[in-house]
């Protein structure tokens, strides 16, 4: 063997070691931050909290694109849902005057907001994109309350690490972390476009989540819970049956 | 004595090689299945089953809200698909990064795949071209050394299309956008496009690579890429 060669396995010697000791050095600090997300468990449980840790440390603060008021999508698509059966009429009926979103869990002032009550909460209106996982999007105008403000009026304790959120579509349950709770593009959305949040697109409030995919912004939602630990939602994956325990990843950034 | 020659490719080339053919043979697949999810794409920002694709692929979809004139809807394979994608393209990031670094400072890249400047010249350029269309056996002193043609596919794919590829992916992230921004491509939609063109780009020069490798000899070839030796010594005195 000559030097050369000598020198290279040196190199991709210590190139490995450094490989190995950072993975390990990141899956302790990932640990001790919060970084692993509850669907981090099976085959796909490394790339799964790499993924969410780098996008963690990445982009906690950063803002998903906004858009000119020209580019809203003039067609924008609906994906379909499961038909929403005799109660959800009732309250589309009434125009949606006794839809109600409880808040419960870790917080010091349990509350229910009525859709009324939540527009005269201060507002922000973004036009950002919403993208399917399938590969589609398009752009709307959206307007809601920051979820950061409503989490305030309840008094959210520190300990609280996620905001669980759950539709009259028992299925279509889902979670997100603190950061993306808190982050300022993060709204309890009633409005798109100027106008009310028509049904197919989530009306009467929608969770808008900019900065994950389509399936993470559940619609018809009337219930979020604050809690510090989502083994005891289901199967503990974080989302419901259209999401981590139909498959799908539980952090839907990428 | 074939113990002390060093190996044709070094151990780190070997290994990144193999690598990167299985993270990349998982992300075709799964880039695939995904792909069958929404087989149109789209220029620009936006695209969605309301507007004019740029241009449909004539396959089924696993929606049903897709028209695609099939009578038919595939299982939906998306979530381990996702999954799998995002994990093969850390392990294809990791492999990259260390080959790149290795490259540079191993002396790899200057060495093997830097074209001589005397080699640059049209002519010789225009003399390797036509051996390889005329599929011509490659001559005995290259079982140990890349020719222009070559050395130039591996810097493009390595240094062009592997980059672009990860950027496409990361400008359609959501959360990720704002730092590998879709706008300079022309946008989300297009860079789903290009993705799905360096995609094609490095299908075919993986058709080629294998379709040279079996010219130039493929058990030869393999066994260089795998244990790193090439033939018996006393074949290499042409």
């Amino acid at each position: 063997m000559n030097k050369l060669s000598r020198r290279q396995i040196i190199t991709t010697g210590l190139a490995a070691t450094a490989g190995v000791s950072g993975l390990a050095a990141a899956a302790k600090l990932a640990g001790q931050y919060g970084l692993i997300p509850p669907d981090s468990g099976g085959i796909y449980g490394p790339g799964e909290t790499l993924t969410y840790a780098a996008q963690r440390i990445l982009t906690r603060h950063t803002l998903a694109r906004e858009f000119s008021q020209s580019q809203i999508s003039k067609e924008p698509f609906a994906n379909p849902v499961d038909p929403l059966g005799e109660e959800f009429q009732r309250f589309q009926t009434s125009a949606f005057v006794d839809w109600r979103l409880v808040v419960d869990g870790m917080i010091a002032h349990p509350a229910s907001f009525s859709v009324a009550e939540l527009k005269s909460f201060p507002a922000r209106t973004q036009v950002t994109m919403i993208g399917c996982e399938e590969g589609w999007t398009y752009i709307a105008e959206w307007t809601g309350v920051p979820l950061s403000h409503v989490l305030e009026l309840v008094g959210t304790l520190p300990q609280a690490r996620y905001v669980v959120y759950r539709s009259i579509q028992p299925e279509a349950w889902d979670s997100i972390d603190m950061a993306e709770a808190l982050h300022p593009q993060t709204l309890v959305s009633y409005g798109m476009n100027g106008g009310e949040l028509p049904v197919p697109f989530g009306g009467p409030l929608r969770m808008r989540v900019p900065r994950q995919l389509g399936y993470k912004n559940v619609k018809y939602i009337n219930r979020l819970t604050i809690t510090d630990n989502l083994k005891q939602f289901g199967k503990g994956l974080g989302s419901g049956a259209l999401g981590a325990e139909d498959g799908y990843a539980w952090y839907a950034g990428i | 004595m074939a113990e002390t020659i060093s190996p044709r490719h070094s151990l780190l080339v070997r290994v990144t090689h193999w690598l990167t053919v299985l993270s990349f043979l998982a992300l075709l697949v799964t880039g695939v299945e995904i792909l069958i999810s929404h087989p149109r794409l789209y220029w620009g920002e936006t695209g969605n089953v309301n507007n004019r694709p740029l241009f449909t692929i004539p396959i089924p979809s696993s929606r049903s809200s897709v028209p695609t004139g099939y009578g038919y809807v595939l299982p939906d394979q998306n979530g381990w698909s996702r999954y799998l994608h995002f994990q093969s393209a850390w392990i294809v990031v990791g492999t990259g990064f260390l080959y790149v670094v290795f490259g540079f400072f191993g002396g790899h890249f200057r060495r093997n795949l830097l074209p001589a400047r005397s080699d640059l010249s049209p002519k010789r350029i225009g003399i390797s071209i036509v051996q390889h269309l005329r599929f011509e056996r490659p001559s005995a002193e290259e079982a140990w050394s890349y020719n222009v043609l070559q050395r130039l596919t591996y810097l493009i794919v390595i240094f062009l299309f592997f980059p672009l590829i990860i950027w496409t992916g990361l400008a359609m992230s959501p959360a990720f956008e704002s730092l590998a921004p879709a706008t300079v491509l022309g946008g989300h939609q297009s860079a789903r496009t290009i993705h799905f063109f360096v995609t094609g780009f490095l299908v075919v020069f993986l058709l080629i690579h294998v379709l040279m490798v079996v010219l130039a000899g493929f058990r030869n070839r393999m066994r260089a890429m795998i244990s790193g030796r090439v033939t018996e010594p006393q074949e290499r005195e042409v």
